[in-house]
């Protein structure tokens, strides 16, 4: 990736205007529609007709996406009130705020599918659909809030990249919208490292020791390698999925190496050397086991995560019958007046 | 007659925007009506139309206090953070 965040994310909106300008031949068979929209690069609307499996598909990722954004909110939570300063603090806070605004965009795209909100809710609660590995990993000092935005926000923009060209208007649309801001979770914990790596030796060493904890769980969120990756074949031909998940993760080691270089801090993979050959970084693979395992249930914070999911939702139930109870007293004392 | 509010999407791949208003007593006349008025020229591909009294918007006079907090947080941008130099792909 060349060139900056926010110049692919406008090119990805350039070109979806581009191809919104194509004409196509509508045939009467709502497949060959389907496909042609697809083969022009535009964007399927929630109306049209959609094969089954492109429509569970998508609900799924979504879901799962959504799901990820608002647990995401946990790891950092965690370090808001004991923010160094209370610029960080504000800075925080608003970045935890935006993952939940993600988490809503992504419900609310998911919905266009046919699903209800309080149907993806109770699938998180209930365990039925899953979301990110990374934040079932604790945050256990300060640095990690830097790490977290540099690199597990860091590899999900290069996963969220190229879902800007992603064939469902909804999805694509919400994915614009977030990547644009994205780009300032990156780069506060980008500077959060740089600062600690530039401060006094105990502070160096707990960047170091962050960065250490963060690296090889941030390149599992790319998912499992090509070879097992089961999804990935239909997603790709849908144009869901435009990359393989082993082509994102080289990507973004490409991208970390020089990043690290600047912080001053070291990657732990004494394997990780440029490839002239391939003109890549060759690196050592995450423990595809131990994301297994992780997605399975078996992290460290699976269970805790969940709770606190689960007892935010439980003492959030007064506060949507006090809503509801809100709104049906407003509509009769309405109709009192119009009458 | 009821007054709708007409939203039309121009193209595949963008979202609705507001184009006008139309009346009519019920949605499917009120559709017909915002096909005629607002894409004579093909300028839309779908159409929403929308009840204008089941809109609720937020008024001119409250529009400070009401988007005030957003004014001030320039650390949701970007530019806000120093990227040291030789740092790529930030
Ligand atoms: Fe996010
Ligand atoms: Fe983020």
């Amino acid at each position: 990736m060349g060139e900056g965040l926010l110049d692919q994310v406008a090119e990805a909106e350039a070109e979806l205007l581009a191809a919104a300008d194509r004409r196509l031949s509508r045939g009467d068979d709502v497949q060959a529609w389907f496909d042609a929209v697809i083969e022009a690069d535009q964007k399927v609307e929630p109306r049209d007709w959609m094969p089954d499996d492109y429509r569970k598909g998508l609900i799924r990722q979504i879901a799962q996406h959504a799901h990820s954004e608002i647990i995401g909110m946990q790891p950092e939570g965690n370090w808001i009130s004991r923010a160094p300063t209370l610029k960080r603090k504000a800075i925080l806070l608003a970045k935890v705020q935006d993952e939940a605004g993600h988490g809503l965009y992504l419900y609310a795209a998911a919905e266009t599918l046919g699903i209800t909100r309080a149907e993806l809710v109770d699938a998180l609660i209930e365990g039925r659909q899953k979301y990110s590995s990374i934040f079932n990993y604790p945050t256990l000092t300060w640095a990690d809030v830097g790490a977290i935005g540099w690199l597990v926000d860091g590899a999900a923009i290069v996963n969220q990249v190229p879902l800007c060209r992603c064939s469902y208007g909804p999805y694509a649309r919400a994915m614009i919208r977030i990547c644009k801001e994205e780009s300032f979770h990156q780069r506060q914990g980008y500077e959060i490292l740089h600062t600690l790596s530039h401060g006094t030796p105990e502070q160096k060493a707990m960047a170091q020791d962050s960065v250490d904890r963060w690296w090889y769980p941030s390149l599992a969120m790319f998912g499992p390698p090509d070879t097992q990756s089961t999804h990935s074949a239909k997603s790709m031909g849908w144009k869901i999925k435009r990359h393989s998940n082993d082509e994102l993760r080289q990507r973004f080691v490409d991208m970390c190496v020089p990043q690290a270089e600047v912080l001053g801090l070291t990657l732990p993979d004494p394997e990780l050397r440029w490839n002239d050959e391939r003109g890549h970084h060759d690196f050592t693979e995450p423990d595809y086991a131990e994301l297994m395992r992780v997605v399975a249930g078996d992290g460290p914070c699976n269970a805790e995560r969940m709770a606190h999911r689960r007892r935010a939702h439980d003492e959030g139930a007064w506060v949507r019958e006090a809503a509801a109870e809100f709104a049906k007293k407003a509509a009769t004392r309405k109709g009192e007046e119009n009458r | 007659m009821t007054l709708w509010e007409v939203f039309i999407r121009a193209r595949r791949g963008l979202s609705h925007t507001h184009a006008g208003s139309v009346h009519a007593d019920d949605a499917e006349t009120a559709l017909r009506n915002a096909r005629d008025v607002y894409t004579r020229r093909q300028e839309g591909v779908s159409i929403w139309v929308v009840r204008a009294s089941d809109i609720a918007a937020s008024s001119p006079e409250e529009k400070d206090p009401f988007f005030a907090p957003a004014a001030d947080k320039i650390y949701r941008y970007p530019t806000f953070y120093e990227v040291p130099e030789g740092a790529p792909h930030l």
